[in-house]
Formats: structure tokens, sequence, C-alpha cells
């Protein structure tokens, strides 16, 4: 328990106690990571000593395994040979296990991951049998844990509990599961999922086992420990933001699928118990963290998952070299969550047949679809060396020897992971271990990255950070990823993306959320990767040096060949019900339209109802989106009263000009122009019709309510702001908010004057007319109605200027006034989700006090149920502050953006008005000049 | 509240409205002007080779309400009856910049402190401007009455223009300012009485008729010009808020915006002294010209009434010698007083005639030379706001 104790204040204090944790953490990691290679490099060596008193039978194999796979691991045709044969003795069941590791790597992107830890783990348990493999676990752990917080702890508490309780009950119950699906791919996804468990399972309880059992778990324990605070706190693996979010993709299905299928969740939830009966202080740090969140939360695992990528991707190159383990850790963890939920060791023995046939295909057809031979072979031999150690603890024994018999192996693994990275230059091993885990799209990714990279890596990164992101939305991650291909890359993985999910959507049928990912998979292939990378970009950069890089990077996304117009307003109806309609013209060479030019009607009503859509998707992430103009009841009456006066004609024009200046910013924007609802808007030619727009509606009466609440929580809410930036910018934005609206008070009098001059002008200029009609001198009264007609003329001048004054100057003005309302809301937004994470922040708190309680009241029941709660929040909190940390990118990005845009757009519109300026006063002087020898003339 | 008139400036603001014959023998020019309050002091300069003065050159301090004093005693003169006596000026009347100029002091929170000197520093230019214009107008006023071969020679001119000490002249009492007052309805009934007189010369039917179509006429012109310029001289003061507020915008801004808001602040802080010269100048070339013919015509017209009213005169001084005739009684006295009328009369004729023709004269040359002038500056301040724009645009452009 001191573990726990000791535990406690780490995982997720306040914001500002998490910095310094933090920092203090990065030291320690930096430490343990030395510590790391100190026993990867004394492994090696001493192999076998303590470990293999308990392991010594299963070891053998796994080291006959290991060595083969070690070769493997540098080539990996070769492993899958060596795995194989090593695995032949073991038994088909374990080939059967590692087919379904296989398929489950498959089925996700995660896949690659486990694969490549698959192979490492078995390389290393060749060499380091003995305790080191313990140490390398822990470390593991702890990489997974900053790589992945929750799912790493909830995967060791799992494999305590596979370990406490007789793992064959649990396969055989998950054999019972397992087997219906036997049909081709779901059937396989299943197992491979609960290959995956097993793996998992097996190679914890190795590491948990040898932590308990083999002298060594307190060391153990407190290495646990501080890998998680450090995963907790930094979250920083930067290789291993990749391989996460394809493990959080897989730990979601396993888990749904797992509670869908079987009684699982009673399972799942007895194990965390189990587990801390077993290994108090593993178990006591692990439940800390969220195991209970991941079984019955899978998709915020997942997010919780996705923000360790993008902090890790934020890290940058120096990272890399400490995230290698993460990554290893990573996989880890999802093997390992997946057995515990599936409970599938034994099972896995019944199903490995078709485990590993379906495991093969799909990542054959993956990897072939991906990548070339070197990808697909890899894959099986990640299976096989899986299936290795797996065979050996089925052919030890069922329950505890079983969990021994794992152990070594994924010590092996372990070590061998850990002596590849050590061994092998880091920056070689990074990039192979991506390869590995994502074919080859992790190879360029990475392989480019570790030397010259950021961008790529970045690039990359993005994917995850974009999936998770949405994945708050409900959806679309993966679609994101896979339009996010920008370079070849990502092509490559866009693909294995699309697969994975459909195999996925086949999967989870019955799983709501997956259900849910389905829509989101259909939905989200048209959405574009542009906005995704630029999330990721801003995500992986916070300092402020990064944002030039994202300026130029906008520079270059900003060049979209597309133009908007909107013409040929036309009232349709009568009466009050009528409306004025509008021609929506799209010109544009962008591939992503069917047409080239395309033309639909639109009302106003629709331009508000796809602003409506547009902000309730991308307002909460941060974006800024563009406002339409306003509704104006007495501008609209006074055009459906039809009155041909010139104000309505100049409302009329001026909204048909602030619509176009709308839509164009909206196309201009490259997330929005992705987003299915603006291409519908600007392509089909029937929009239903928009509803929630009009203001009198019921719809809007809630909105009114809504920003009445907005309005009031934005009063209460009182951020301490821990980014200088946001804060500098926010007062920018207010104060120049302010001085837009005087400025915009002033040309609106300045217009108002000008017209007051065209009207006297004309005044003056009759009167003068009447004065020359009455001068008897005749070349005086020439002169005279002369000097009336150039009056004249300058009156209809005066009165252009003043419309110049209000379309060029006035509209622009108020436009920014709109933008500046949009920019704030998105920090409003900003606020909300800092908001949610403090109040998640201080949820946690209590429960962690009632935890206390409870535990001084020596209420074990409650007491369960106490710490299945802190980890929920846990989850929470992390996801939370995920949320908070996206947001905060993209609103950065997004007004670094609109500044851009504001500046450019500016300087068009200023030498625009300033030229219409320069010809009034051009052709004024022309009717001076015209005038002046009348004026000679005058004798 | 002080303010002096330089040389340069009043050299250029001189005979605005009127195009004087200079007679070198007598010139009259106010030089400088004090404002106290709400005396305006003007420090009135002669300089003359006539024999009637003491001296050949001499200065005098004199009031507006001296000024109002000659041109009364001028227009109750019954030897200047047949002349136009030149219109008085008008009050001076810093009414309304010194309302502005309170206005403005009261909005000064709500505006940057740039903002607020340049709205004062306009408020003194407008304030000297009106300044400028009243002593120009008292200048005008003597040099037409020394300008005139009848009324130079008045006496009372000359001791205006003399009299070294102040005239102290007396101010009307409430009883005066009645009297005239009724004066002038009884003109105005009077007026219209006479109006029924059959003309008996068919000039003067002419110039009645065209002088009181064209007082209106030109009266309405006068209250558009003064609108209208006053409109003009609005939008220099929005360009003025425009600037500064852009200034302000420029400040806060860090991006690349600010560079394009500087120039813009700069560019409309130059048009708006273009626009304002703009209206100040056609308040000067137009406004004043219309005005001051406004009130030269109403003199003509006095003139005109002066006639009608000997006219009458004559008429009734004929029906008194008949009437006498008829009785045979007085004959004498009535034939002396209708002889005397006639001649009255035919003297008014007479000199009224050449006065309406040289005023109609006097009249067209002004108005050409202030519409060219006029003309020219507009041309002259569009081309620099012309210049200013094509700089601000390539600026712009360029980077």
């Amino acid at each position: 328990m001191a573990t726990s104790s000791e535990r406690s204040p780490p995982p997720f204090p306040d914001s500002e106690d998490q910095d310094v944790l933090e920092t203090e953490e990065v030291g320690g990691r930096d430490s343990d990571e030395d510590d790391g290679d100190d026993l990867f490099m004394s492994t090696s060596n001493p192999p076998l000593t303590g470990m293999d008193s308990i392991l010594s039978p299963t070891i053998e194999p796994s080291n006959v395994l290991i060595k083969p796979p070690v070769d493997l691991m540098d080539d990996p045709l070769f492993e899958p040979v060596s795995i194989q044969t090593a695995n032949t003795p073991s038994s088909k069941v374990m080939s059967d296990h590692s087919d379904d590791f296989v398929d489950l790597t498959n089925n996700i992107t995660d896949s690659p991951d486990e694969e490549d830890t698959a192979e490492s783990p078995v390389a290393h348990p060749e060499e380091d049998k003995t305790e080191i493999p313990l140490d390398e676990p822990a470390e593991e752990f702890e990489d997974i844990f900053g790589s992945e917080t929750e799912a790493p702890q909830e995967e060791v508490v799992e494999a305590d509990v596979t370990v406490e309780e007789t793992p064959t009950d649990k396969v055989e119950e998950d054999r019972s599961v397992t087997v219906p699906p036997v049909d081709g791919k779901t059937g396989s996804d299943e197992e491979g999922e609960a290959i995956e468990t097993s793996t998992d399972p097996i190679i914890n309880l190795g590491a948990d086992l040898r932590a308990v059992e083999t002298e060594q778990p307190p060391p153990a324990s407190q290495a646990f420990v501080d890998p998680l605070e450090d995963l907790l706190s930094e979250v920083s693996p930067a290789a291993e933001t990749q391989q996460p979010p394809p493990a959080s993709v897989t730990f979601a299905d396993p888990l749904v699928d797992v509670i869908i299928d079987d009684s699982p969740p009673a399972e799942t939830q007895e194990l965390p118990p189990a587990s801390v009966t077993f290994a108090d202080p593993l178990v006591d740090v692990i439940i800390d963290d969220s195991p209970p969140a991941e079984t019955q939360e899978p998709p915020r695992a997942s997010d919780t998952f996705a923000d360790p990528l993008v902090d890790v991707i934020i890290d940058d190159s120096p990272p890399a070299e400490t995230q290698e383990p993460p990554r290893a850790s990573g996989t880890f963890a999802d093997p390992l969550v997946d057995v515990i939920i599936d409970d599938s060791p034994p099972a896995e023995t019944q199903e490995p047949p078709r485990a590993s046939e379906a495991f093969f295909d799909p990542l054959e057809d993956l990897l072939s679809a991906v990548s070339p031979a070197t990808e697909t072979q890899q894959p099986p031999p990640a299976s096989k060396t899986f299936s290795d150690p797996l065979v050996d603890l089925l052919s030890g024994a069922a329950s505890a020897a079983e969990a021994k018999i794992a152990t070594p192996a994924t010590v092996d693994l372990f070590d061998e992971e850990g002596s590849d990275f050590f061994t092998e230059a880091w920056q070689t091993k990074p990039a192979k271990q991506q390869k590995s885990l994502f074919g080859e799209a992790d190879e360029d990714l990475f392989g480019e990255p570790l030397g010259a990279t950021s961008k790529k890596a970045d690039s990359t990164p993005a994917e995850p950070a974009d999936l998770f992101s949405e994945e708050a939305v409900a959806t679309v991650p993966i679609v994101k990823n896979t339009s996010a291909a920008s370079s070849k890359t990502n092509g490559v993985h866009s693909e294995e993306d699309m697969d994975i999910f459909a195999e996925a959507t086949v999967e989870l049928s019955l799983d709501s959320p997956r259900e849910e990912r389905k829509k989101d998979v259909t939905v989200a292939p048209s959405t574009s990767a542009a906005p995704p990378l630029s999330a990721a970009a801003s995500l992986v950069k916070p300092q402020a040096a990064a944002l030039e890089e994202l300026e130029e990077e906008e520079e270059q996304e900003d060049t979209f060949e597309i133009l908007v117009s909107v013409k040929d307003p036309e009232k349709v109806g009568d009466g009050m019900n009528a409306y004025m309609g509008y021609k929506v013209t799209t010109q544009t060479q962008m591939p992503m339209f069917r047409n080239k030019t395309f033309t639909v009607r639109r009302r106003f009503s629709d331009f508000l109802g796809l602003y409506e859509k547009l902000s309730e998707k991308h307002g909460p992430n941060g974006f800024i989106v563009p406002p339409p103009p306003e509704k104006s009841i007495l501008g609209m009456t006074k055009v459906k009263v039809g009155k041909d006066d010139s104000s309505a004609a100049d409302f009329v024009e001026r909204r048909r000009a602030a619509l176009e200046r709308y839509l164009q910013r909206v196309v201009n924007h490259p997330s929005l122009l992705q987003d299915p609802d603006v291409r519908e808007f600007l392509e089909r030619d029937e929009l239903p019709r928009a509803t929630s727009t009009q203001a009198l509606s019921g719809a809007g009466f809630l909105k009114m309510i809504n920003k009445a609440t907005d309005a009031v929580s934005k009063m209460t809410i009182k951020m301490n702001e821990s980014d200088v930036w946001f804060e500098e910018k926010l007062q920018e934005v207010e104060s120049s908010d302010q001085h837009f609206r005087k400025l915009h008070a002033l040309v609106e009098s300045l217009v108002v004057h000008r017209k007051e001059l065209s009207l006297n002008t004309a005044g003056f200029a009759k009167s003068t007319a009447m004065l020359g009609s009455a001068e008897d001198n005749t070349a005086l009264s020439r002169a005279l109605s002369q000097l009336a007609e150039v009056e004249d003329k300058m009156e209809q001048l005066h009165q252009d200027q003043a419309a110049n004054d209000t379309f060029s100057f006035a509209e622009l003005i108020a436009d920014y006034i709109r933008l500046l309302g949009a920019v704030r809301g998105s920090f409003d937004h900003r606020m909300k989700a800092w908001q949610r994470w403090q109040d998640a922040q201080t949820a946690l708190q209590k429960k962690r006090e009632t935890e206390a309680k409870l535990l001084w009241a020596n209420k074990p029941d409650k007491l369960q149920l106490a710490k299945e709660e802190i980890a929920e929040w846990e989850a929470k909190v992390t996801q939370y502050e995920r949320d908070f940390e996206r947001v905060s990118a993209t609103v950065r990005k997004e007004v670094v953006r609109f500044e851009k845009e504001k500046a450019r757009n500016c300087k068009r519109e200023i030498i625009n008005y300033l030229e219409c300026l320069l010809q009034s006063q051009q052709q004024l002087i022309k009717y001076w000049e015209a005038f002046l020898p009348e004026a000679k003339a005058i004798a | 509240m002080t303010s002096t008139i330089d040389e340069s400036n009043k050299e250029k603001m001189r005979s605005v409205s009127v195009d004087l014959n200079h007679d070198a023998s007598l010139l009259i020019d106010i030089p400088d002007a004090l404002c106290e309050r709400d005396k305006v002091k003007f420090t009135v300069h002669t300089k003359t080779t006539l024999s009637s003065f003491q001296k050949p050159d001499f200065s005098v301090p004199r009031q507006h309400e001296d000024f109002i004093w000659l041109h009364d005693t001028l227009v109750e003169t019954e030897d200047y009856a047949g002349l136009i006596i030149p219109p008085a000026p008008p009050k001076p009347d810093f009414e309304s910049p010194r309302e502005k100029m309170h206005k403005l002091g009261e909005g000064e929170a709500t505006m940057t402190k740039e903002e607020y000197s340049k709205m004062k520093q306009e408020l003194e230019a407008e304030y000297l401007a009106v300044f400028k214009k009243t002593v120009q107008v008292h200048e005008v006023f003597l040099q037409r009455v020394s300008s005139h071969p009848m009324l130079s020679k008045d006496r009372n001119f000359q001791i205006f223009l003399e009299y070294d000490q102040d005239l102290t002249v007396r101010r009307k009492n409430a009883k005066e300012m009645f009297g005239g007052f009724f004066k002038n309805m009884v003109k105005s009934a009077d007026e219209v009485l006479i109006s029924g007189i059959k003309e008996v010369d068919e000039f003067f039917e002419q110039e009645k008729t065209f002088l009181l179509d064209y007082y209106s006429k030109i009266k309405d012109s006068t209250a558009k010009a003064e609108k209208m310029t006053r409109s003009h001289k609005n939008i220099a003061d929005d360009y003025i808020h425009i600037s500064a507020t852009l200034n302000t915008l420029a400040a806060d801004d860090s991006t690349a915006n600010k560079k394009h808001l500087e120039k813009l602040s700069d560019l409309f802080e130059k048009l708006r002294k273009v626009e304002g010269r703009v209206a100040s100048d056609e308040e000067l070339k137009l406004t004043e010209l219309l005005r001051y013919y406004m009130r030269d015509i109403q003199a003509a017209k006095d003139l005109l009434y002066r006639r009608a009213r000997a006219l009458v005169d004559y008429e009734n001084s004929n029906k008194a010698l008949d009437k006498a005739r008829l009785k045979s009684k007085d004959i004498p006295q009535a034939e002396e007083h209708q002889q005397q009328c006639l001649h009255k009369f035919d003297k008014l004729s007479e000199s009224g005639k050449k006065e309406l023709t040289s005023f109609k004269g006097r009249r067209v040359v002004a108005f050409r030379k202030n519409l060219i002038e006029m003309a020219e500056l507009e041309i002259k301040h569009a081309k620099n706001n012309v210049t200013l724009l094509q700089g601000c645009i390539e600026l712009l452009k360029s980077n």
C-alpha cells in the first residue's frame, strides 16, 4: 500500500501540480530510462538468474524462439520462420493464439504495433530471461503509461487478475464466447482480440508474477508506480504516438466485444479486486489509474490514448529515444487489456486455427495493400513470436504455471525489445519499430522523422490526434486519418485505416460505440485530411516558435482554387412568407467536386443553417467558424413589404455581398471546406429546409436560453490562464473588437454625413439653377446653370462614395466585428473545455477523499467501488485535459490563421476602397475642369 | 481668447467678395484685430494722400458697433439716399465654434488624447477662420465706402478713420432699439403700400422685379451653400475620428495588419486636411460671396425703396399742388414742395440708375472671380487627394 500512497499524489492533481509533476517526472523518467538501459545491458548478459527458477520450462522454449526472433527483428522475414519452428513444439493452440494476435493487430492499426512488440518481446526473452525482464517490464509499463496512461494501468490490473484467478476457467469462458464468432472476419476479429488479450495477460502476468514472486515485487511495483506517474504526468513518447491510437482503437473494440458477447463485464470488474488482493502495491497503483474506465468506456480510453500521442509528438525528436520503450509498452498494454477482458488464453487454444487464419488474412490484406512484402512478412513473425510464448504458457500449466510461463515469454519479449533498442542505435530502432507497427506508413513517417523529421512525424501524429479529437464528437477520427494523407505514407495509412475500420465495423456491429464509429467512418471518408493535419501540427508545437511554421504550412494550404459567388437576389413568394433566394455559383479546380462550375439556389435561412451546422460541429473544437450576416427583421420586412425604395435595395445588396464574403470565407477555410455539409450546400440541388434558424421558433428560443446560460457561466468561470499567449490574444481580440465597433460607428456616421452632403449638394444645385435663371447677365446665368450641373454630378459622386463607404469600408469592419465575435467564441469553447477538465479534477479529488475515508473505515467492498470510480474519473480527467489541450492548440492555430487572413483580406479591401475614392476624386477633377472655362467666360 | 491675424493670410482673403476699384489716394485695411470675449477690436489702418486728413498714415482702434454707427449715419444721410449704401458687416459670431469647443470638452473622455488634440486643433482653426472672416467683412465694408466717390468724402467716415480715441459710440438703448424695430415695420408696411404705385420708369420697374426675385433666390442659395459646406466640414471631422481610431487599432494590432492600418490612418489624416480645406474654400469662395451679395441686394432694394418713397412723395406733392390750386391757397409753397419732391425723385432716379448699373457690373465681376477661384481650388484639392490616394495604394500594394 505504500506504493499506492506514494502514488496517489501524482496522477491527476491540479493543473499546476501536474505541471510540476511533469517536470519532476521527466527527470525521474530519464533516470528510469537510464536504469532501463543498464538493465537491458545487464539482462542480455546475465539472463536466467532469478527468473529461471520459475520460468525454466517455458523459458527455454522462449529462448529458443527468442533468438530467432531477435534475428528476425532485424530481418523480419526470418523471424517468422524461426518463430514458427519454436511454436510448433509448443502446440497448435499456441499458433492459434498467435494467429489471434495477428488478427487483432491486423484488425486494428495497432496490430502492427502489437506485432512489433510481440516480436520484440520474443526476441528479448532469449537473451534476458531473469530479473532483467522484471525491470524491463516495469519500464515498459512506464512507457506504456507514458504513452497511454489508462491502458497500461488497466492492463496491469488485468494481468494480475488473470494470474490469480485460474486463467483456464476464464479461458474456457472466453472460448465459448469466442468460438461462436467463428464466421470469417468477425470471428477472426474476436479471436484476434482474444488472442491479444491473452498475450497481454501473459505478458502482464509475467511481469507481475516476476515482480511478486521473484523476490523483486517491491522494485517492480515501484518501477510500475514511477512509470505510471511519468506516463500520467508526461505522456510523452513521441514514437508511440502512432501506436497508441491504434492500440486504443483495438482496445475499445475488444472491450466492447467482450462485454457484449460474454458476461465479461462482471469478470473484468471482478478481476481488478482479485488483482488487488494479489499484489497489493501493484494492484493499488493500477487500480488508482483507470482500469474500470477502460472496460466500460472504451472510446474514452482511446481518447486518452490519443492525447498521449499528441504529447509525444509535441516533445519532438529527443523523446523519440525514450519513446521506444514506451511503444513496446503500449503494444503490450493493448494485448494485456485484451487478454484480461477476454480471459482468453484458454480460448485461444480452441480458437487458434480460425484466429490465425483470420489474422493472417487481414494482415496480409492490409499489408499487401498498404505496404510491400516485407511488411506482410513481418506480421506473421510477430504472431509467431507471440504464439510461442503463448504456447509455452499453455503447455506449462493452465493457471499459475501458465502465468509464470507467460511471464518469461513476456520477459523475453521485453528483453529483446530493450536489447534491440539499446544495442542498436536509438534512431534506427524507433524507425524499425514503427515500421513493423504500421507497415510502410510508419517507416516513412518515422524513418524520416528521427533525422530530419519533425514535419513528417507531425503529420503522422496528427492523425491520431485528429482521430481522438473527433472521437469526442463521436466519430470520424479514423476517416480523418485516412484523409490526412498528405504524403505517400499518409496514403498508405489511410488505406490501412480504412480496412481496419471496415473490419471493425463488422466486428463491432453489436457494440453501440462501434456503430457510431461506423457511421463516422462512412461519413468521414469525405472529410479531408487537411484539418486534422493542421490540428495535429498545432498540437505538436505549442511553443510560439512553432507558430511560424504553422503559418508557412497554412500558406501552402490556403491556395485553394475555389471561388464562390452569390448573385441574383430574388424575392420568392409574397407577403410575410416571402424570402430572398440567391444564386450560389461555385467555380473550382478542386478534384473533390464533381464539376468545375455549378450553381444552386439557396435562401437566406440555408446560409444560417449551414452556419448552425458548422458551428455545432467545429465550434467546440476551437475552430473559428465564419459567421453569416445577422438576421434583420427590419430590413427583411422592408423587402417583404415590397417597397422599391432604395433602402430595401440597399439592404438586399448589402446582404448579398455579406453572404458572398461569408461563403468565400468558409470555403477558404481548409477544414471547413472538407465538411460534407459545406459541399452539400454548394453542390446539392435541394437542401432540406433549415430549421431552427427562425428567430421566433422554439429552437430560436432555446438558442436564446442557451446564450443566456452561456453568458452567465462565462461570468462565473474564472479561468486562471496558464498560457500567456491566450491571455494576450484574448485581450487583443477584445480591444480590437471594441475599436472596430467604434470605427464602425464612425464610418456609419461618415456615411450619414456623406449622404447629407449629397442631399445638400442636390439642394444647392437646384437653387443655383434657379439663381442662374434669375440672373440677368447671360454669361453669368450660363455659368450659374453650369455650376448647378456640376453640383448635380457632385451629388451623384457623393452618393456613390457613400455607397462605397458602406460596402467597402463599413461592411468590411462589420465583417470583422462578426469574425472577432467568432474568435471570442472559440476562446469561450476553450474555456469551457478547461472548466470541464477542472470540474472533473475536483470530482476526482472528492472521489479520492472518499476512498481515503473508506480505507480508514476499512470497508473493502465499498472501497472497490470507490476505486473504480476514481479510475473512471481519472480517465475523464485525462480525457478532458486532452480535450482542453487539443482545443487550445486548435484555437491557437485558428487565431493565427485568422490574423493572417485578416491582414491579407484587409489590405485587399482597403486598396479596393481607396481605389474607389481615387476614382471619385478623379471624376471630381474632370467636372471642375470642365466648369473652369465657363467661369472664365463670364464677361 | 485672443487671436491676431497675420498679414499674409489677410492678403489672400482680401476683396473676396467685392471687386473694388482701388484708389491709391485712400487705402484702408485692418491689419490686426483683437478679440476679447464678445468684443472684437479692429485696428483700422489708413494710408492716404488726401489733404483732408491730417496725417498720411494712421491707425485707430474700432469696434463692431462703430462700424454699425457709421453705416447707420450713412443710411440716414439724406444726400446718400440715391446710393447703394454698402451693407453693414454682420455681427461677429463666435458662438458656433465656442459651442463646439464646449462640446468637445465634454466628450473628451470618449476620445483618445490624439483624437482630442486633433479635434481641438480643428476647432481652433475653425474659430480662426470665423475670426478672419469677420475681420474681412469689416474691412470690405470700409473699402467699399472708401472706394465710393461720394461716400469717401463723408465727414463721419473721415472721423471714423481719423479720430484716434475710442469713438465710444453710444450703444443703442432699449427705446432706440424698439424704435429701430418699429421703423423697420413701418418701412415694410410702407413698401407694401407703395408697391402699388405705378412705376414711371421701365428700368426701375424691371430692376425691382429682378431684385426681388434675385433676392429670394440668392437667399435660398446661400442657405443651401451653408448647409453644403457644413456637411463637407462634418466629413472632414469624421476623417479625424476614423484616422484616430485606426491608429489605436493599429497600436493594438501585432500582425501584418498593423502596417496597413497605420497607413490608412495616415492617409485619413491627410485626406482630412485636404477635405477640411475644400470645405473652408467652398465656404469662403461660394457661401461668402452669396451671402455678401444677398446683403448687397438688400441695400439695392433699400435704394429702390427710397426712390419709390420719393416718387410717392412727389405724387403726393402733386396732389397737394392741385388742391392748392383749387383753393388758390398756398400755391407757391405747394409748387415749391412739388418741385422739391420732383427734384429729389429725379436725383434719386438718376443716381439710383447709375448705382444699380454699377452694382450689376460689380456683381458679375465678383461672381466670375470667385467661381474661377473656387473651381481652381477644387481642382487643386482633388489633385492633392488623388496624389495622396495613389501614394497610399502604391505603398499598400508594394508590401
